[in-house]
């Protein structure tokens, strides 16, 4: 947990994270003991193999595009902020957020960053377009439930 | 309201007409029900004497006359006024409607039980006793359960799970709470504001605390029957309602626990823990039964393959079974209704026929419709009858408390509440959820059952319980529409959701779910994805019934929904003209699937292997074929059921007329400047690929493939002019025409690719009506198209 000397996280870092991010203190420790307990390897980031180690992301069908989303574009190694910083996308959005600073860059939580992030996981290519070829693979995946679909076709 | 194509006048005739006739029949049969009633007080055995003395006179008198008609009403008596009753009630509802403007201002419930009233007035003034119709027995073995199987079979298991905590601790929480405040208040206020010679200081605590338990909790029937009317939006309604379908436990649970703490006299503290143990037990324990009985009939369903007739009987009998197993041991017949519904549904409805749906669907509604009508009438009725007690003091303090105790009690829960729920409850959430929390027949009925031995107050409380029902449906039910509209909350979305809606909730919640992993957090979504994934491995294999357990992937769904639609279109449409941008919502109401003139079921699809799907695919996107842009959105009512395998046949005659026709216009256009190849001659197409029998040629293709409509259903057929455009054709309008009809290979062969085109046409057609509609078409329509 934080007896890894050299992995301590610093007062500062967990400063600079939440005024990034928004998360708060005991927040920040608890993920950043999940990173490292993720962190087999020990050296500060994680790789794709760490995260395909999860036994419910595998079995999850947007198991592979998540794991791409915590990777900016051509990298194979994430560090604590990387992986903060895409996790900030899910915190709940505080309204009050943004009345504070209208110039400042919008939170990382704010809607427009949320449907963002959603659109990059549609967008594989990452070419900013949603291609057919793109959609026909999520609908591939994700099944329709049955309430949606059996009644007049028997 | 029917609609009438007669003019204004003559149908508000009509209208006054059956109004009047209605009221005739109530009249008359309200006058049968009183003589009837009043025929219960003769002796039976002077009935029966009598009986038997017109039989021997018959014998005996042979002088007397063969009666021609006879008068034989005792036999008959039962079933027939329960049946007026019933009629009554019908008759009555129908009535609200053809009044104009009547349902819009008063809620249905109110007026039912002005109904009740006047019959029960009626009666009474007729000087008969009236009939003690709300009998307890009665409302919660037959009345009660259709409303709440109809609740719990429809019920959305979606927001109710996702809400589920906020529900509880208001069921729970917030009856407790209602239960003791009214409870204590009350008897503070009855020790001292009145003198101690009075009645309502002999009013004892435990006394005090059933009282309010029976009058806090908030009453299903009641909010159903208003809520219905107002079209909230979905989050406040399920709030309300499930926190008036879950209070039953609590309810049970205190109403006996006071009932047999006021028998016995004495509180111990022994008691009162083994009251908090029995309130799981009652809760989880109803919430078994009806999940054992659920599952019980969903495999039953699994076998009903050969019996479809009788299939809604097995959901309506396993339900009311669930219902009485649980009243035998005092379990919350309420819970294990709604668990046995929701459990049973998504099985059940995977097996059994698409009839029987309806038919269940349309039983539950009429039972429930007719009961709750019933109860409401009902509730009139036996206010008139009484026995009453108004005691000032008592009813005025009882209405004052029920509201501020709903006020606060909802105003402090949600203010804990709303610090563990993302989408935080508005003032306004709070405010109607505390205006709803209507009362209703459920609470006049525990007090019914109340004993007077045990209860020398009953009737006190019998007043006080009709006038905070009476307060809470008039003046709550009637002020909370204007109330609604005046607040603008937000109204329940009419549509059913969409396809992409569906794809893309599924997709967030699978993405949520990652998330909790990475996270290493526990949550909803994690519990949520674990439950989903035992059912589709093991439960569902159990429960339904042969290849129907494996869920249909969307591709395939969306390849039949396209046949279907394009097989109605030729049916109706059918001309050569074709509308260049079809709407992609056709009207389905026109179409008349046509009786097949040879049996065509088996050459409706050939089977494709992946592979070969795959290199159609393949081909199909290095030529960059433009197809359907996007799903359209499933809206039941535009579907007509399965028709895809009829009337292919015919479908292909016409279409080859028409493929006629076309060639005829397209030899004749210009920009041909090489002699079209004959057309039945898709040599290179069929050399082109590998030898499968199936698809390559035109002719026989036409036979087997059902290809054509699909094209014919497409909104767009720029493939074409993305065609031609290489050409540096222009003739867009005749080719939009035709979509992408089957076109000999009249253009000229310059080489593989035109005839790569032109199979991959063939191959897309074939494509189109087995499986997706293709890949990778870019976005620009304009752009010259080039392989």
């Amino acid at each position: 947990m934080g007896s890894r000397a050299s992995r301590l996280l610093r007062e500062e870092e967990i400063e600079e994270i939440k005024k990034e991010t928004g998360f708060s203190h005991s927040q920040i420790t608890r993920l950043y003991s999940r990173f490292t307990s993720l962190d087999k390897g020990e050296n500060g980031t994680l790789s794709r193999e760490d995260f395909q180690r999860i036994p419910e992301l595998a079995i999850n069908p947007l198991g592979d595009r998540i794991i791409n989303a915590f990777f900016p574009e051509g990298e194979d190694q994430v560090n604590f902020r990387g992986f903060m910083r895409t996790l900030a996308h899910f915190r709940p959005i505080e309204d009050n957020e943004k009345n504070k600073n209208p110039s400042a860059t919008e939170p990382l939580n704010s809607r427009t960053n949320k449907l963002l992030f959603a659109f990059r996981l549609y967008d594989l290519d990452r070419d900013d377009k949603i291609s057919r070829d793109e959609l026909l693979q999520v609908l591939e995946k994700v099944d329709v439930e049955q309430k949606m679909s059996i009644r007049f076709l028997h | 309201m029917p609609s009438r194509t007669v003019s204004h006048g003559s149908s508000g005739r009509l209208r006054g007409l059956f109004l009047v006739m209605v009221l005739v029949f109530l009249e008359s049969s309200v006058f049968t029900l009183a003589f009837a009633s009043s025929d219960q007080h003769s002796p039976t055995t002077a009935h029966s004497d009598g009986h038997k003395a017109t039989d021997h006179g018959s014998h005996n008198n042979t002088g007397k006359a063969f009666p021609v008609l006879d008068l034989n009403y005792e036999n008959v008596r039962v079933p027939f006024e329960i049946s007026l009753w019933v009629l009554l009630a019908s008759l009555m509802k129908l009535g609200f409607h053809l009044v104009p403007h009547l349902s819009n201002i008063v809620p249905e419930s109110c007026l039912l039980i002005v109904v009740g009233l006047l019959v029960g007035g009626i009666i009474r003034g007729t000087g008969e006793t009236v009939p003690p119709v709300l009998d307890s027995k009665l409302f919660f073995y037959i009345l009660l359960p259709p409303i709440i199987l109809d609740a719990g079979y429809f019920l959305p298991i979606r927001p109710f799970m996702e809400n589920l905590g906020t529900i509880l601790i208001f069921a729970v929480v917030g009856t407790l709470w209602n239960a003791f405040f009214v409870g204590g208040l009350l008897y503070g206020v009855c020790q001292i504001g009145t003198e101690s010679s009075s009645i309502l200081s002999r009013i004892g605590l435990l006394q005090c605390l059933l009282f309010g338990s029976i009058i806090s909790a908030v009453d299903p029937v009641a909010v159903l029957a208003v809520f219905e009317e107002i079209h909230i939006n979905e989050l406040l309604h399920i709030l309300v309602f499930g926190e008036s379908l879950l209070n039953d436990a609590v309810t049970v649970v205190l109403y006996h626990l006071f009932e047999e703490f006021s028998g016995i006299g004495t509180v111990t503290l022994v008691k009162g823990f083994l009251g908090v143990i029995s309130f799981f037990v009652v809760a989880l324990g109803g919430v078994l039964v009806g999940v054992l009985y659920g599952i019980l009939a969903a495999f039953t369903s699994r076998f009903t393959s050969h019996t479809r007739v009788i299939e809604p009987l097995f959901v309506f009998l396993y339900s009311y079974m669930a219902y009485l197993s649980a009243e035998i041991f005092h379990l919350s017949g309420i819970m294990a209704l709604i668990a046995c519904g929701a459990v049973m549904r998504p099985y059940v409805e995977a097996n059994i026929s698409h009839k029987s749906h309806t038919t269940i669907k349309y039983f539950l509604k009429m039972w429930s419709s007719v009961s709750e009508t019933l109860i409401f009438i009902f509730l009139g009725v036996a206010t008139v009858a009484g026995p009453h007690d108004w005691n000032w003091t008592f009813v005025t303090v009882t209405v004052i408390l029920c509201l501020v105790a709903r006020v606060i009690g909802v105003v402090g829960l949600t203010f804990i509440i709303n610090k563990f729920r993302i989408v935080k409850l508005t003032t306004k959430d709070q405010f109607i959820i505390a205006y709803g929390g209507l009362r209703g027949a459920i609470a006049f009925s525990l007090g019914f059952l109340l004993e007077k031995d045990h209860f020398p107050e009953r009737e006190i409380f019998l007043t006080a319980i009709i006038t905070v029902i009476f307060f809470t449906v008039f003046v709550q039910g009637m002020t909370i529409k204007p109330l609604v509209e005046l607040l603008a909350v937000k109204k329940k979305q009419e549509a059913k959701r969409s396809i992409n809606e569906e794809i893309h909730t599924q997709f967030l919640d699978h993405l949520l779910t990652g998330i909790e992993d990475i996270c290493g957090h526990y949550g909803h979504h994690h519990w949520k994805d674990k439950l989903n994934r035992f059912n589709k491995k093991y439960v569902k294999k159990c429960l339904i019934a042969g290849e129907r357990s494996k869920e249909p992937q969307l591709i395939a769904f969306y390849h039949k929904m396209e046949m279907k639609q394009a097989i109605q279109l030729v049916e109706s449409g059918g001309g050569i003209k074709l509308p260049s941008a079809m709407p992609s919502t056709v009207s389905m109401q026109n179409i008349q699937p046509r009786p097949p003139t040879k049996p065509a079921a088996e050459r409706a699809i050939p089977q494709l292997s992946k592979t070969k799907e795959e290199e159609i695919r393949k081909i199909l996107r290095t030529n960059l074929q433009r197809t359907r842009q996007r799903l359209r959105s499933y809206n039941r009512h535009t579907l007509v059921a399965d028709p895809y395998e009829d009337g292919l046949s015919d479908l292909f005659l016409k279409k080859q007329k028409m493929f006629q026709i076309e060639k005829k216009l397209k030899e004749m256009n210009t920009y041909l400047t090489v002699p079209a190849p004959p057309p039945d001659s898709p040599t290179m197409c069929r050399a082109r690929l590998a030898s499968d029998p199936q698809a390559y040629s035109i002719k026989p293709a036409l036979n087997k493939v059902p290809m054509i409509q699909v094209d014919l259903a497409s909104p767009q057929s720029p493939d074409s002019v993305n065609l031609l455009d290489e050409f540096g054709q222009a003739n867009q309008q005749e080719e939009e025409e035709q979509g992408l009809m089957m076109k000999p290979p009249s253009r000229p062969r310059e080489g593989k690719k035109p005839g790569e085109e032109d199979e991959a046409k063939d191959q897309q057609k074939l494509m189109r009506c087995l499986s997706d509609p293709g890949p990778s078409a870019d976005e620009d329509e304009d752009g010259a198209f080039l392989p």
